[in-house]
């Protein structure tokens, strides 16, 4: 009688068309130490299924990578308004006060480089003489050539006299 | 949604989960590395959990799709070497040990099916789901599913008797 409806279940159960109700019969049934030997293989069809249902998953799930992601987020933010702060100190000009102080500098620079300048100038003309001088030098020397000349022939003359 | 929160939400699932991609992916540490992989996934979109009218048939319908890309993508780099054109014809003692523990045999069957075939045999009759749901988590209808699970349970069946008959014999 039992083994009737089991059979009956077993046909339904290959088609797909049993309810989870009468599928728990059938494991109950096949549960048992002893079976029909003809059923043998649904034994250990049903057997499998219970075993595979008690795997469980044991391995512990870190469950807070997602703050650490933050962190590190906000860090390279961080990092990042640094860089660009710094870039900025460096390309922004400099302020008003620096640049007239600048200004400063280079006006007195020029007024010390003028009056060099002119003291330059004034040592040049002093120069402009003594070149006079040494173009006179000059003419003298040639004068005294001639002098050295006058003096070869008054020589000759006073040998032969 | 603190952790505790969440954990009470994937707690009872996560054995599903698992054991799912254990059955897809078969290694142990593959599924383990899969399912780690899925509830990081839900805990990133936790604020999203809320709206979702059924965590678990998502996170099932997540795992079938994690897994099948994983196998797809392996499918693809791998090389695979199979000796097909030979068979050791003298069995081992340590065959014939597995040969009788059937129950082995039934997980080492189950591998040689069809992913689809698979999905549904672990969640109708390792996990007990309803039809509804599965049509639910595997986006079918609920007849295709009916008529994949009976090819299922009537190959299981038939090469399980297969192999019995041959371990007897």
């Amino acid at each position: 009688m039992v083994l009737n409806s089991i059979e009956k279940l077993i046909e339904k159960y290959d088609n797909g068309e049993t309810t989870l109700k009468e599928e728990q019969q059938l494991k109950n049934y096949f549960s048992k130490e002893t079976v029909e030997p003809h059923l043998e293989v649904y034994k250990n069809m049903f057997q499998y299924f219970s075993i595979s249902h008690e795997e469980q998953f044991t391995k512990e799930v870190p469950l807070t990578p997602r703050n650490t992601i933050n962190l590190y987020k906000w860090i390279s933010v961080a990092a990042v308004a640094v860089l660009m702060f710094g870039i900025y100190i460096q390309t922004s000009g400099p302020t008003e006060a620096q640049r007239e102080e600048a200004l400063l500098a280079y006006n007195q620079t020029m007024e010390v480089f003028n009056l060099v300048s002119s003291n330059f100038n004034k040592g040049s003309e002093s120069m402009n003489a003594l070149n006079m001088v040494s173009t006179n030098f000059t003419k003298g020397a040639d004068n005294i050539a001639y002098l050295g000349e006058f003096s070869k022939t008054t020589d000759k003359f006073l040998k032969t006299n | 949604m603190t952790q505790a929160d969440f954990l009470n939400i994937v707690m009872p699932f996560k054995d599903k989960v698992f054991r799912l991609a254990k059955r897809l992916l078969v290694s142990q540490e593959e599924a383990e590395d899969a399912t780690q992989e899925i509830l990081l996934k839900l805990w990133n979109n936790k604020t999203k959990i809320q709206e979702y009218k059924n965590v678990e048939a998502f996170s099932m319908t997540m795992t079938k799709n994690f897994c099948l890309d994983k196998l797809k993508s392996k499918h693809a780099q791998n090389l695979k070497i199979v000796h097909s054109n030979y068979q050791d014809k003298s069995v081992s003692l340590q065959k014939q040990l597995e040969l009788n523990d059937s129950v082995n045999w039934v997980s080492k069957i189950m591998e040689d099916l069809p992913e689809q075939q698979k999905i549904i045999l672990q969640l109708r009759d390792i996990e007990q789901y309803d039809f509804s749901e599965i049509s639910k988590m595997l986006d079918m209808n609920e007849t295709a599913i009916r008529v994949a699970l009976s090819r299922g349970r009537k190959t299981l069946r038939e090469k399980l008797t297969k192999t019995h008959n041959y371990g007897v014999k």
